[in-house]
């Protein structure tokens, strides 16, 4: 079933607030093997002027990905998650996530398309505070592959 | 100018792990049986965590944890990890772009794998070095 065009634009409902835990970024960074100080030790990250330990750049996909499940999941749009691969993401950072951060991220379709038999979904979510402070803005560009 | 080459191990471990810490638990990151039935080779590595590994590139270069202003990725070739001690290797490659006025540093990344690249257009933008 082709995307419905006319999802283009379209903003969703705030999601529910996401609080950054400090362990959970250690976890990440330990994960990707990011040993910088700043990523494991709230004075290392104070020293460089934040307020608790920083995430690494890609940590906000976390966040994202299960925010736009809003859009995935919309049953409306038609997008089916077994055919759904991963095509491009991006991150323009107003500053770094760090830990204490209370995050809500606001959906909007920027672009549905569908060629060669596959459609394509591009997606921006603004990240910002509780506060309203713009952190990061994500997009993300899914395929969702034709049936061969 | 070119940045000097970085190289990332990348073993079944390093999935899991990556699973776990991400919430991603696709079972494509870590079932051969589930990944080879959609078509797959094999395992493959999470396309974020290619990206977080070159991102990890990315702040060793710029010195900082904290630098970089804009990170994007096209994720065009799997990263198929061997059920094995070695896994594979994702080499990492990198050369200035331009440098801003404003104190901006573009970067072009290159990230392969067994000789192929794995991400196109890998750009980011770091803040030159307080």
């Amino acid at each position: 079933m082709p995307l419905d065009p006319s999802f283009v634009g379209r903003t969703y409902p705030p999601t529910a607030p996401y609080l950054v835990g400090r362990e959970k970024i250690r976890e990440f960074a330990s994960a990707i093997g990011a040993t910088d100080a700043a990523h494991h030790d709230p004075a290392a990250a104070q020293a460089l002027g934040h307020p608790d330990v920083v995430a690494p750049p890609t940590f906000p996909v976390i966040v994202t990905m299960a925010a736009s499940r809003q859009i995935i999941e919309d049953p409306a749009l038609g997008v089916d998650y077994s055919r759904l691969v991963h095509g491009d993401q991006r991150f323009a950072y107003t500053r770094p996530v760090v830990a204490g951060d209370e995050l809500v991220c606001t959906n909007t379709i920027e672009d549905v398309s569908t060629r060669g038999g596959h459609g394509f979904l591009t997606t921006r979510t603004d990240v910002s505070t509780v506060g309203g402070e713009p952190v990061v803005a994500v997009w993300a560009r899914y395929v969702i592959r034709g049936e061969a | 100018m070119e940045l000097p080459a970085q190289t990332f191990q990348v073993t079944r471990a390093d999935l899991i792990r990556y699973a776990g810490a991400s919430g991603d638990f696709n079972p494509i990151h870590w079932s051969d049986r589930v990944a080879t039935k959609v078509g797959l080779p094999g395992v493959i590595a999470h396309g974020m965590f290619t990206m977080a590994l070159v991102g990890r590139a990315v702040t060793e270069w710029a010195g900082s944890p904290d630098a970089v202003v804009e990170y994007g990725v096209r994720f065009t070739r799997p990263v198929v990890v061997p059920d094995d001690d070695q896994g594979t290797e994702i080499e990492v490659t990198a050369r200035v772009r331009e440098v801003t006025e404003d104190g901006l540093t573009r970067l072009e990344v290159t990230a392969t794998c067994l000789g192929e690249k794995v991400l196109s257009q890998a750009r980011a933008t770091i803040r030159t070095a307080r």
